[in-house]
């Protein structure tokens, strides 16, 4: 007998039993599970349940729900920017201390030019931006989110966010991506495995990367502080800062819902479909765990992968910003060349520059515009945001739009390579992955044009 | 097969540390193969990190293991291979999560499936618990989260458990280790064999029973050495489009050695990377 009729014959007995067999299946189950049930759990007393109801009754309330949400977002942006400024000049301070006196030291042994200036103005310079900029902001947001993570707070969220979404035509539990998304893009991709409906699932990949991830964090709260913080009185500048982060997420759910929803109505058309979400109980989080976790799973983890981007990066920008051809430097043909299409969108060539060295990973397009900007002059002072400040205004002409431009470009545009490769490995299609990563780009373009347009002619 | 129950050694003779040990991902060797499944959020990573030494992320909120994630232990000096599956509620829909599922319980051959129960949550936990003894008689009931049912006012009585479902059952406590050294005694004991179990098979019609006794034999006569025919005929029955397909394509014969497909590798990635 050969496989086709073996089926021949199910079909047949499936029409003479003429029942349906997964309802009596399931019938069977819930009977069964419910008799074992019954003769061997008991209750004592009704305790301990009404702490849990009454919490989720609130952070789940359809008129508190969403603001709370919101409100947690600040607090945790806001803890992030606040605690993470003076480590960041601290570490700063003295990662290009060294970078000064080392190349002092290389220059006083008769080292030739170009070994110290690769060494440390090229590789260790990119390192120390990383560094700097990153390490701080994540080793407080990290332990911050872990505890959210293990409290349970994702799914509430995901609970409170599913309106939204179905009516974007996707699924509840894009949320949760979406949430694993703010850590790394990539890990959101393959998070959206949860999702049964092979079309939910493609949008939710798709869209992942509106959520800024982890690598991009440190550019909005850079710009934030810088410009937005800066604009507002002191006391109320870290406010300010963490308003401007929260009002960027609230812009990248905006086009999760915007795309999600074009999408659902175009190329991947369907309902959304039904599905049952857990609410877990709360757990006390295990402190020792969380740091474990955060620290060292995370932080560590994103970090290591950014240096190893940075380091070649930096070589890379030194030698581009060395190498002369026609009295200047390849990195500044690059950037004159990238400049019309740069100030269309209210950026300008060094910024794109950066973003096409930054591919492999996005955590480096900070450390790279100011390696580009400064050249292979020295900039060992720009430790402090004020600092930053005077460099990006006074002697390359930001503005407000530039800053806000820069922000919505971080937001939309091209997720990292890490992130691509993983939309491939997901999807096993070139095409979705060419959407997936084209896509981004063509919106970053667009929305950052139509801004720097408008600005243009309202002066 | 010996019928000594070896759970009677009691845990103050025999330290836990000289006889349990931790091999994370070195057990290239091993002589058993033991697979974790159960519900969503019922703590499977908690178990597998707490017998292999590994840290898989372990998170409060359903879905979030969505790979296998596989570690090693040593017991009584055997090697045995723990692979984590994704936490499901039934493995009778098509969802990425719970096809890897089902495919390892049932094609990956474990000597030993342990099935993670929430104890605050018993009834649910049952439906799949259910479902995983139609296909497998190995297994071994892990009821976990005794201390949050305990807090809660619940008391779950597991020798009844047992006795009710014929599979051995053991209340755990993943987070303070409680209950682990009588958990890998049991799996131990399922694995050689000397624990013998006697699952409670769902009862169906007697018009659904004998198109099953008559599809058994002709899928194994398709695909030999199928470990579980049974199973296979109730799928086909209900049409699983999946396992119709497995069938006609000759795979479900094969399905025992793609075992050690790319998503074993690529979750190797994740789980050293820790990113999940």
């Amino acid at each position: 007998m050969n496989p086709q009729e073996v089926l021949e014959r199910t079909d047949r007995l499936r029409r003479q039993l003429g029942i349906d067999f997964r309802d009596q299946m399931v019938t069977s189950l819930f009977e069964q599970s419910h008799q074992i049930a019954a003769r061997t759990v008991r209750r004592r007393g009704e305790g301990g349940w009404d702490l849990d109801q009454r919490i989720d009754r609130l952070v789940t309330s359809p008129v508190f729900g969403l603001p709370l949400m919101l409100m947690l977002l600040a607090a945790i942006f806001w803890l992030t920017i606040v605690g993470a400024n003076y480590p960041s000049q601290l570490i700063a301070w003295l990662l290009f201390a060294i970078e000064e006196h080392a190349a002092g030291l290389f220059e006083g042994w008769g080292a030739p030019w170009w070994v110290t200036g690769l060494l440390w103005h090229g590789i260790w310079r990119g390192l120390a931006w990383v560094v700097s900029v990153m390490l701080p902001p994540m080793a407080i947001f990290f332990p911050i989110f872990t505890i959210l993570e293990d409290l349970g707070y994702l799914p509430r969220v995901a609970f409170n966010l599913d309106w939204l979404f179905r009516k974007a035509g996707a699924h509840g539990k894009q949320a949760l991506s979406m949430a694993m998304g703010f850590g790394c893009n990539a890990a959101g991709v393959i998070s959206t495995r949860v999702i049964d409906s092979p079309r939910e699932r493609l949008i939710a990949i798709l869209t992942n990367n509106f959520v800024p991830c982890n690598g991009r964090f440190p550019t909005l709260i850079m710009l934030g502080t810088i410009f937005v913080g800066a604009a507002f009185p002191p006391a109320l500048a870290s406010l300010a800062a963490a308003g401007s982060v929260v009002g960027v997420v609230l812009i990248g759910a905006g086009f999760t819902f915007l795309v999600s929803w074009l999408l659902a109505r175009t190329l991947l058309k369907g309902e959304a479909s039904a599905f049952t979400l857990e609410l877990p109980p709360y757990r006390r989080p295990s402190i020792l765990r969380i740091l474990y976790t955060s620290l060292i799973d995370r932080t560590v983890f994103v970090l290591f992968r950014a240096m190893m981007t940075a380091a070649p990066a930096g070589a890379l920008i030194w030698i581009l910003g060395n190498i002369e051809a026609g009295g200047a430097s390849l990195a500044d043909h690059a950037a004159r060349f990238l400049d019309p299409l740069g100030r269309a969108v209210g950026l300008d060539g060094v910024i794109l520059l950066a973003y096409v060295i930054a591919i492999p990973a996005n955590e480096i397009v900070v450390p790279t515009m100011l390696m580009v900007y400064t050249g292979s002059g020295m900039m060992t002072e720009a430790a402090s945001f004020d600092q930053l400040r005077a460099v990006l205004v006074d002697q390359h002409g930001w503005t407000l739009v530039t800053a806000v431009c820069l922000m919505l470009f971080s937001l939309l545009h091209n997720p990292c390579g890490t992130t691509i490769l993983t939309i491939w490995k997901e999807t096993r299609s070139a095409k979705w992955t060419a959407v997936g990563a084209l896509m981004p780009l063509a919106i970053a373009f667009l929305v950052t044009f139509a801004v720097a347009g408008l600005a243009r002619l309202s002066q | 097969m010996g019928s000594e129950d070896s759970r009677g050694t009691s845990c103050a003779k025999c330290p836990a540390a000289s006889r349990l040990s931790q091999i994370g991902l070195q057990a290239a060797d091993y002589s058993y193969l033991v697979a974790l499944t159960g519900n969503p959020n019922t703590g499977k990573s908690s178990i597998f990190n707490a017998l292999t030494g590994l840290r898989q992320h372990v998170g409060n909120w359903p879905g979030k293991t969505v790979t296998r994630a596989e570690g090693g232990f040593s017991f009584d000096g055997i090697h045995y291979r723990l692979v984590d599956l994704p936490g499901t509620y039934s493995l009778l829909s098509a969802s990425e999560d719970e096809e890897i599922a089902r495919n390892f319980i049932l094609f990956g051959r474990p000597d030993c499936t342990v099935v993670v129960m929430d104890a605050t949550a018993l009834e649910r936990n049952l439906n799949l618990a259910l479902q995983v003894l139609e296909i497998t008689d190995k297994v071994v009931l892990c009821v976990n989260l005794m201390d949050e049912a305990d807090r809660k006012g619940i008391e779950v009585d597991v020798r009844a458990l047992a006795r009710e479902l014929g599979v051995p059952a053991v209340p755990t406590v993943a987070r303070t280790r409680q209950g682990l050294h009588e958990l890998v005694h049991t799996i131990a004991g399922v694995c050689r064999g000397e624990i013998v179990t006697k699952p409670r098979r769902l009862p169906v019609d007697s018009g659904l029973e004998r198109a099953v006794a008559e599809l058994v034999p002709l899928i194994e006569s398709v695909a030999p050495g199928l470990p579980n025919a049974r199973w296979v005929a109730y799928r086909l029955l209900d049409g699983d489009h999946r396992v119709r397909q497995a069938l006609l394509s000759g795979e479900l014969a094969r399905l025992e050695e793609s075992q050690a497909s790319p998503v074993q590798r690529a979750n190797r990635l994740i789980s050293l990377e820790g990113t999940q």
